[in-house]
């Protein structure tokens, strides 16, 4: 039998990354890295943390991580530069 | 020993959470349980009491607080009430889920439609799934006794879910009676410090609260049941210890006058004392009746009562709660704890006292008579009786 705590309570910190929820998603964001500007407001508005940050001095732009997006699409809406768009998972 | 002191219910439970060292008090104020925060809130003002009293918005905010600070692993106490209860009741299931053992006195209250400020048990029955140990005082004196024996119970390792001390609404909460306060030394030598088995910290993170799949629901709800099961045992020790300690006898199920009796009435709560003046009066007419005291509601106990269930022709269980559609609970229970059994009583259901209504001696003779009218034609006829009900159209 499996051992599980009482409670429910997880004794490891940051267990989550084993667990990919990616798979969840219909529908994803796609960057045009020429046009990202390294602002970063979609990094901090991504409710999962599936957004790595952006780097100006290095001239390095927004990644995303699809292991965790789901696909909900505010960091599109957000964009001020038109660097991201949704486009329909393939299956 | 202890010092006898003239006190309100309130106060018995609240000097309970003084003397079990309690850290945290998250409280939202609602009749008839509202002098315990503000006993509290005394203690601490005084320096009799060095512990947290949070005052939140909402019952619900209460028990939400309620729940971190155990989690933190503080010993924590609350009281509600009624509306409170319900307002809390989310949370009640999140506090066992989550095996946290915190204490909350109960001042059984009537809920609302029409809102009613007095005693029944509906409010803490209405809960009877949530995963708390249900405790129910006769007396002031059980009201504090209980308050203790709860945070033992309910702290060991083998039990580790939150308990529920119910006293009745008036009746107990705001009735002054003598009540054996114990010292402080020797609530320390019977209550120990709770030591959690994990805590939230920052420098050792952990997720508390988490999802639950349905790969994994269903063993985190078995623990839950065998913890349950796990604290009949640890009930019995704790009462037991608590009696070689204090001299107070406590038992699930206590019995009076039940050797030869054919009519067993089972009472829950403060009409416990009135039934055994009931009984003793029926007996010197030659009715042989007996009382018993239903203590402990969950979990529920099976043996006691199946031991009970053999010495009389008759079970008659006063209910004060209802469960519309079927009748009372502590019934439906006892229904369901002999359904096996090769012999049983007959059973017969009696609401009484809902919203307050006076438990008289009265009541108890009703209760015989109906009780003996089926002895006599072998049969129930009625499984579920109204006791003195007005005539209403």
């Amino acid at each position: 039998m499996d051992k599980v705590n009482i409670g429910a309570v997880i004794t490891t910190p940051g267990s989550a990354l084993n667990y990919k929820t990616g798979s969840w998603r219909t529908l994803k964001p796609v960057l045009d890295e020429a046009k990202c500007k390294f602002c970063n407001i979609c990094w901090q508005l991504c409710p999962d943390s599936a957004i790595e940050q952006a780097d100006a001095k290095a001239k390095k732009p927004i990644k995303i991580d699809y292991d965790y997006c789901k696909g909900c699409g505010i960091c599109v809406q957000e964009c001020p530069f038109n660097a991201l768009e949704m486009v329909e998972e393939e299956k | 020993m202890g010092v006898k002191q003239v006190v309100k219910g309130n106060f018995a439970t609240a000097v309970a959470a003084k003397l079990a060292r309690v850290d945290v008090v998250p409280a939202y104020p609602i009749t008839p349980s509202t002098l315990f925060p503000e006993q509290i809130s005394t203690y601490i003002a005084n320096g009799e009491m060095d512990a947290e009293l949070l005052l939140t918005e909402s019952e619900h905010s209460a028990m939400s607080a309620a729940i971190g600070a155990s989690a933190s692993g503080a010993r924590v106490a609350t009281a509600t009430a009624s509306q409170g209860l319900k307002l809390m009741s989310e949370m009640l299931f999140i506090a066992s889920g989550m095996r946290l053992p915190i204490v909350t006195a109960v001042g059984n209250r009537a809920l609302s439609a029409p809102i009613n400020i007095w005693c029944d048990h509906q409010d803490t029955i209405a809960e009877r799934d949530s995963g708390w140990l249900q405790f129910y005082a006769e007396n002031n004196q059980n009201a504090l006794d209980l308050m203790l024996m709860a945070f033992k119970i309910s702290e060991d390792r083998r039990v580790l879910l939150p308990s529920m001390v119910g006293l009745d609404a008036f009746v107990l909460t705001h009735t002054m009676e003598g009540v054996d306060v114990p010292l402080q030394e020797e609530v320390d030598e019977f209550l120990p410090p709770y030591k959690p088995v994990y805590t939230l910290d920052v420098k050792n993170p952990m997720t508390f609260g988490s999802f639950g799949t349905p790969a994994h629901y269903m063993e985190f709800k078995y623990q839950q049941w065998e913890a349950m099961e796990n604290a009949q045992k640890v009930i019995d020790e704790v009462f037991s210890e608590f009696y070689e300690k204090f001299g107070r006898k406590y038992e699930k199920v206590s019995e009076y006058r039940t050797d030869d009796a054919d009519i067993i009435i089972l009472t829950m709560g403060s009409m416990s004392g009135t039934a055994r003046a009931a009984v003793d009066s029926m007996r010197e007419k030659g009715i042989k009746v007996g009382a018993a005291k239903l203590t402990v509601f969950r979990p529920f106990p099976f043996r006691e009562i199946k031991d009970l269930s053999r010495k009389a022709k008759v079970l008659a269980v006063a209910d004060r709660n209802i469960s519309f559609g079927f009748g009372g609970a502590v019934f439906a229970e006892i229904a369901g704890a002999l359904i096996n059994e090769k012999e049983k009583p007959m059973l017969i259901d009696f609401i009484i006292g809902l919203g307050g209504r006076d438990i008289t001696q009265e009541d108890f003779y009703k209760i015989a008579e109906i009780s003996k009218d089926a002895i006599d034609k072998g049969k129930v006829e009625k499984m579920v009786h109204w006791i003195n009900l007005r005539e209403v159209q």
